[in-house]
């Protein structure tokens, strides 16, 4: 194991001035080997392995300085070194996984050297291979269902003839106005009933081949670059094998309803089913 | 094990592109961000970043990005309250509201005395104070909902 270009923190380094940061947990093999050799982490620095014990973590050494509480808290409140730091991190993270089944680590999640890290793995030695074990051959599918109002009142326009448009301009104009605004009210009200429950569909759809569910809070903001608003934002853990059917099937449910869309995302490592409540000594449910 | 790393650096830290059709960097970033900040293995690393401090940032972003402007072009602001006109156009009541919700409602008070303005000026009137009856009427019909 070597960093070839900087000052190499392996062993009893002094670890004042980097520190190890931790993308992601595997078994040891030729499959996180060949992740190691050909990714880079945050701030473009090289990845390495830790092992113990048959168990991997996959990591590349940051500044310590920038990754110490102060740092990260700083680092964290920046949108956009946040973004940079969350996108390498799951590049890593989704670069390993299409190799090998890894658990992802919550970003952020550093060490002060390898040595350190590697007595983590070595300390969840069982909960990290049962995880690994459940995992396998599975793949994290997102579902989000949209309402977009809009969209949905843009056909509405036509069934407000001028009916009263002879008898007084104003108040013809006047009420054309108001029943404009009712129908976009309505026409609204009606695609988020639709956009419910073609969620609802694209559940039941989705949990007759899942293994797990999990429901992540609505999107909105700016970052919720989608049109409309996010009414069901959910994420699946399925066996590799189902991918293509529900990739194709969940977004056909939105047709004939207009101003709802289905997106699905993904193959997604199994994020929302690697937490921590799915390494506890209960695990997860199930299958 | 692997000693040949060095100028293997794919600059930015894009990865290589992963082979099975993976989104990788061109995922949403909403989308990597609940994830990756929400989701995952949480183990106590040598640096402690408080939890509870990475919950609050990301209701912070969440909040922070949604600014009113988009939130009311998503039509957030009248699914959530669903201000019928009648109570639009009687904003005073409303002085109670906390300060945001109020700024919205007044600016969009704002907007539609502005379309009003601009209807009853394309019908060729002026003041228009007549014609209040008609305006409200329906409005008040569209209460009871």
């Amino acid at each position: 194991m070597s960093t070839p270009t900087h000052r190499s923190p392996v062993g009893g380094a002094p670890a004042d001035e980097e520190m190890t940061y931790v993308y992601a947990v595997g078994s040891d093999g030729p499959a996180l080997d060949r992740s190691a050799a050909r990714l880079s982490g945050v701030g473009g620095r090289p990845l390495r392995l830790v092992s113990a014990d048959g168990l991997c973590a996959l990591v590349s050494s940051v500044p310590a300085e920038a990754f110490s509480e102060r740092g990260l808290t700083a680092q964290m409140e920046d949108l956009v070194q946040l973004e940079a730091i969350a996108r390498a991190h799951h590049s890593v993270v989704d670069a390993a996984f299409a190799e090998a089944t890894v658990l992802p680590m919550r970003l952020a999640t550093v060490y002060l050297d390898d040595a350190r890290a590697a007595d983590m793995l070595a300390r969840r030695h069982d909960a990290f291979e049962d995880l690994l074990n459940r995992l396998e051959g599975h793949v994290e599918l997102g579902l989000k269902v949209y309402a977009d109002p809009r969209a949905a009142t843009a056909q509405a326009p036509a069934e407000q003839p001028d009916a009263a448009a002879g008898t007084d301009s104003c108040a013809g104009a006047g009420r054309a106005y108001l029943r404009q605004r009712r129908a976009q009210q309505h026409g609204g009200r009606a695609a988020y009933r639709a956009a419910s429950d073609t969620a609802a569909l694209a559940a039941e759809l989705a949990s007759r081949v899942a293994v797990s569910r999990a429901v992540h809070r609505p999107q909105q903001g700016q970052l919720a670059s989608h049109p409309g608003v996010n009414v069901a934002n959910e994420a699946y853990l399925v066996s590799r094998a189902h991918v293509g059917v529900l990739r194709e099937q969940l977004p056909v449910l939105a047709e004939g309803s207009p101003g709802v869309t289905v997106e699905v995302t993904g193959p997604w490592a199994p994020y929302s089913f690697a937490t921590e409540a799915a390494l506890g000594p209960e695990g997860g449910e199930e299958p | 094990m692997s000693d040949s790393l060095a100028g293997r650096m794919p600059g930015p830290p894009r990865g290589a592109a992963p082979p099975s059709g993976q989104q990788g960097s061109s995922a949403n970033l909403a989308d990597i961000l609940e994830r990756v900040l929400d989701k995952g293995i949480v183990i106590a690393g040598d640096i402690q970043i408080n939890l509870l401090d990475i919950e609050l940032l990301t209701i912070k972003l969440r909040l922070l990005v949604a600014s009113v402007d988009k939130a009311k072009e998503m039509g957030i602001d009248w699914w959530e309250h669903d201000p019928s006109l009648s109570s639009r156009a009687r904003t005073e009541p409303r002085a109670a509201a906390p300060p945001a919700g109020r700024d919205v409602l007044a600016e969009e008070n704002e907007q539609l005395r502005a379309e009003l303005a601009r209807l009853r000026a394309t019908a060729g009137l002026s003041g228009g104070a007549a014609h209040t009856g008609d305006d409200t009427a329906p409005a008040d019909r569209e209460e009871p909902r």
